[in-house]
């Protein structure tokens, strides 16, 4: 399934949140996530589906002012 | 001592930690600043460990300070909600500063966008820092949707151009002798902040005039000793200026010497 991954076009096989996280490779990287411009909370992550052409978001802790 | 949504804070200086020359001149710098609040934003991480999102939030987590994350670059009232709730679980923390940024050249806040997004994430149990103008219609309103706090602009992001309304800051202290105000965004050198502190402001809150000067540690260190200074100026009850001088020394007594 095609989805877009922080503004890229990635090819993922699972269609679960937790699992497309695993293997992008964010294991146990503190991430937040948004599916669509909703967020998704870290314990909804194992029960939400994605779907073809989906956007999601993943955003870590970064320098601001 | 700093009083915010119920926290004491000792420090009356908040630092940015965006736009040093590496992180380990940030943290020299926060350090040097004595700030116990650093300004955090969210961005996106690439996968395959090692993200640089993760080596800065385990830096900021050894500083020992308290995070205010931001909604920085949000436009609309939506980007800034979802931004503050991914926020608050990376986070941890209701604490957000929120930002909804109308104009991009001035990086002048959408007051509009603003009050409306502060009243849904009040609703939602946030404590909002709200990035704001000096207008007074705009602070009644972001009281009411139940900010504790306000931010008034000194002057654009990153302009280092200092206190652009005076007079608007007066008033705005003036008005609001009660609620916790902070002078954020515009300050260039210390004077500034120390300006702001005169005013009887509580805080400071800064970035790039510590992060981009050519000394940041120093810098900060130059800060944080203005923030003393023109807070403890404001509790000595500064004199009125006048138009016209008035002798220091006595006049009675004087010699007459002709």
């Amino acid at each position: 399934m095609l989805i877009k991954v922080n503004g890229e076009a990635r090819s993922v096989e699972p269609d679960r949140l937790s699992a497309v996280l695993d293997v992008l490779g964010y294991g146990e990287a503190i991430v937040a996530t948004a599916l669509n411009g909703e967020f998704v909370p870290a314990e909804a992550r194992a029960e939400t589906r994605l779907r073809e052409g989906d956007r999601l978001e993943i955003l870590a802790p970064m320098q601001g002012g | 001592m700093l009083r915010v949504y119920g926290e004491e804070i000792a420090s009356r200086l908040l630092l940015g930690t965006a736009l040093y020359p590496s992180p380990a001149i940030m943290v020299e710098a926060v350090r040097a600043s004595r700030a116990q609040i650093v300004t955090v934003s969210l961005r996106r991480e690439a996968g395959g460990g090692g993200g640089a999102g993760q080596d800065f939030w385990a830096l900021i987590r050894e500083l020992g300070v308290r995070v205010l994350p931001n909604t920085a670059g949000c436009h609309s009232v939506k980007e800034a909600v979802t931004t503050a709730q991914m926020a608050r679980e990376v986070f941890g923390t209701p604490w957000i500063k929120l930002e909804v940024i109308n104009d991009a050249e001035t990086l002048q806040p959408d007051v509009f966008g603003l009050v409306e997004a502060a009243g849904i994430l009040t609703r939602e149990g946030f404590k909002v820092f709200p990035y704001c103008t000096e207008d007074l219609g705009v602070a009644d309103r972001l009281l009411t949707a139940g900010c504790e706090v306000l931010m008034p602009w000194g002057a654009p992001i990153g302009s280092a151009r200092g206190l652009n309304n005076v007079y608007g800051l007066r008033s705005l202290r003036a008005h609001f002798p009660d609620v916790p105000l902070v002078v954020d965004a515009g300050l260039g050198v210390p004077s500034h902040a120390a300006a702001a502190m005169e005013l009887g402001y509580d805080a400071v809150l800064l970035n790039t005039a510590v992060a981009k000067a050519g000394d940041p540690a120093a810098m900060a260190g130059a800060f944080a000793l203005a923030v003393e200074a023109g807070r403890t100026a404001f509790e000595a009850d500064p004199i009125e200026a006048r138009d016209m001088a008035a002798p220091s020394t006595p006049v009675l007594g004087k010699a007459f010497l002709e």
